[in-house]
């Protein structure tokens, strides 16, 4: 299967993931080319969302899985990188404390919790970015899909998983600084996080990321296990009766979507500096629905180009006018649906082989 | 994974006293039907008789109450799931024609080739040379070689109903079941359903329901009547049609 307009979405990202950074590091400040690292952080920001919008593209757009709870998966991610971040920090925090992150001194902790253990290394950290979105998609899964939980249900229980997680990460006795999260993020790997440079690398990395991701989830939805999967959407006991098992394959996209968004979570938290249980938020979750019906669902780019264009949009609009942001994003899914069911991607040309 | 199924006793499929009731309704009544290899079915009896409960039964979408179903000698099919069956050689092809529609018709046939089917396997999948003479040899005897490129929702009523078949070729089942293949086709249609169904007996056994009884007729070696969850009669079509109790139950009717 050609993929045309792939293609061109690889080469753009290149093109942003080199140019973006060069334009920052190499134009002196003042040229009218000049980048601010003000702007690099949005366009870093905008391309993790753009892979949470594949993640939720490749259960939703090919399988028919509406999950209204991804920014669960994206915000553990987060979570893990999080807390990497924060033993970074070590005796520089306010309280001076080596081992203890400055909320649990705050809280009067004697010890680091048995869950923090490790987080002191980023090969672990880096792992549980992977395993700990991977796991609870399994066991969620597992238990759903099994059940053949489908439909407006199972978007709803995804929605309550999310909720769930937002109510337990609020709470200061849980061991990840209640609602304040984690924030003063001081270095990276040993490279600080306030320099420019650092951020331009993280830009280049995250375009990356989400070059990588669409070239696997686009092998993914091309081989023949895609075709089982978009049979499912069409059909779903009569794929059974081929012989699939419809809940293995279920299992399997959704474990892959959530490793997506995790991993675009813990890209986003050392770019934008803080993350907090609101990213847990349901309607986060559904602000990425959103994105990927505006871009076109089950076309992959168009997830991602959707996540970039909506974004866009909310910069812009909750910078003039904040309190209308709402009714707009509102007011866009409702006439996407309507007038563009396939999308803003729709309106290209020849998008035969898309499907 | 596939046990052909034991053919040494002679039958293809022994449903014995089958009994299955929903909130006190017998759908099915100590049900007992043995099915030929390479044999040409043919089920008939009024909306009611039982006639999908029991392919449901076969295909393991339901658990009877009681009785015994087997496929050869040594597969119990009350014990399989739903694909445990399918990939054990029972294919079924469901009333409404139920192909999938955003697939091309190879693409269709591809899905339901035989073999393994894990998620990661099919990720690593490609067609092999056997594999894409099968798919051909499909669309030649389901008359779709010209289609092979289009998407199935494309597809009239009938050539869905022969891809969907094509699809159950696929996999090289021993025993396809077959719901109403004719309904809503045009003469044409039907004929060509009907050449269809006779050139797959004898390699396959072909167990169809239906209502046309034109074309039960145009097919049919053995007619076996459904009533009230049982088997009323069984044996040529004349047969059937002379059988006092099929008259009064059934044929009388119309």
């Amino acid at each position: 299967m050609k993929d045309r307009y792939g293609l061109i979405f690889l080469v753009v990202l290149a093109l942003t993931g080199i140019g973006a950074p060069l334009l920052n590091q190499a134009v002196p400040e003042g040229s009218a080319l000049y980048l601010s690292p003000y702007a690099m952080t949005l366009i870093g920001k905008y391309m993790c969302y753009a892979m949470l919008a594949l993640a939720v593209d490749l259960v939703w757009g090919f399988c028919g899985i509406l999950s209204l709870g991804h920014a669960a998966f994206f915000a553990l991610g987060g979570y893990a990188m999080g807390m990497y971040l924060m033993r970074q920090i070590g005796g520089r925090g306010v309280y001076g404390n080596a081992l203890l992150p400055d909320f649990m001194v705050f809280l009067n902790w004697e010890q680091l919790p048995w869950f923090w253990y490790g987080f002191n290394r980023f090969w672990f950290a880096a792992a549980m970015v992977v395993v700990v979105p991977a796991l609870l998609a399994a066991v969620f899964g597992w238990l759903a899909f099994r059940s053949r939980v489908t439909g407006v249900y199972l978007s709803i229980i995804t929605q309550a998983l999310s909720y769930a997680l937002m109510l337990a990460f609020f709470r200061n006795d849980m061991g990840f600084g209640g609602n304040n999260g984690f924030t003063d993020f001081k270095d990276l790997l040993g490279f600080d996080l306030q320099a420019t440079r650092t951020r331009a690398v993280l830009l280049a990395l995250t375009a990356l990321a989400l070059a990588l991701s669409y070239i696997a989830c686009r092998a993914l939805v091309a081989s023949r296990a895609g075709r089982v999967v978009r049979a499912i959407r069409d059909g779903e006991s009569r794929t059974r009766f081929l012989g699939y098992r419809v809940e293995t394959y279920k299992l399997w996209l959704f474990i892959i979507s959530s490793v997506i968004a995790g991993i675009a979570g813990s890209l986003y938290v050392p770019q934008v500096g803080i993350i907090n249980p609101s990213e847990f938020a349901p309607i986060n979750s559904i602000e990425v629905v959103i994105w990927v019906a505006v871009g076109g669902r089950g076309t992959l780019y168009g997830a991602a180009a959707g996540a970039i264009l909506v974004n866009y949009a909310k910069t812009i609009l909750t910078g003039a006018l904040p309190e209308v942001w709402l009714y707009a994003l509102g007011a866009l899914f409702v006439l996407v649906t309507l007038f563009l069911p396939t999308g803003v991607i729709g309106l290209l040309p020849d998008r035969s082989e898309a499907s | 994974m596939s046990v052909a199924p034991d053919l040494t006793t002679g039958k293809v499929l022994y449903l014995e006293h089958i009994t299955l009731s929903f909130d006190g309704f017998k759908a099915l009544n100590d049900l007992t039907l043995y099915v030929d290899p390479g044999e040409l079915r043919c089920i008939i009896g009024a909306n009611g008789a039982g006639k999908t409960t029991m392919m449901d039964v076969i295909t393991g979408k339901t658990r009877p109450d009681s009785g015994t179903a087997w496929f050869g000698r040594t597969i119990n099919l009350l014990r399989l799931s739903e694909p445990e069956i399918a990939q054990a050689g029972i294919g079924r092809k469901f009333q409404k024609p139920t192909v999938f529609e955003q697939l091309t018709v190879v693409e269709n046939l591809e899905l339901s080739l035989g073999g393994k089917k894990t998620f990661w396997h099919s990720f690593m999948a490609t067609l092999s040379v056997a594999e894409r003479a099968r798919i051909d040899e499909v669309l030649v005897i389901t008359g779709l070689t010209t289609q092979r490129r289009l998407r199935a929702g494309g597809l009239s009523h009938g050539q869905k109903q022969w891809l969907e078949i094509g699809m159950l070729l696929m996999q090289n089942p021993k025993l396809l079941l077959v719901d109403e293949p004719v309904a809503g086709m045009t003469p044409q249609e039907t004929e060509r359903t009907a050449e269809l169904l006779l050139s797959l007996a004898g390699e396959h056994s072909v167990v169809v329901v239906e209502h046309d009884m034109e074309f039960v007729r145009s097919i049919a070696k053995v007619v076996t009547v459904l009533h009230e969850g049982h088997v009323l009669a069984e044996g040529t079509m004349d047969q059937v049609q002379n059988d006092q109790r099929v008259k009064e139950v059934y044929l009388g009717a119309s």
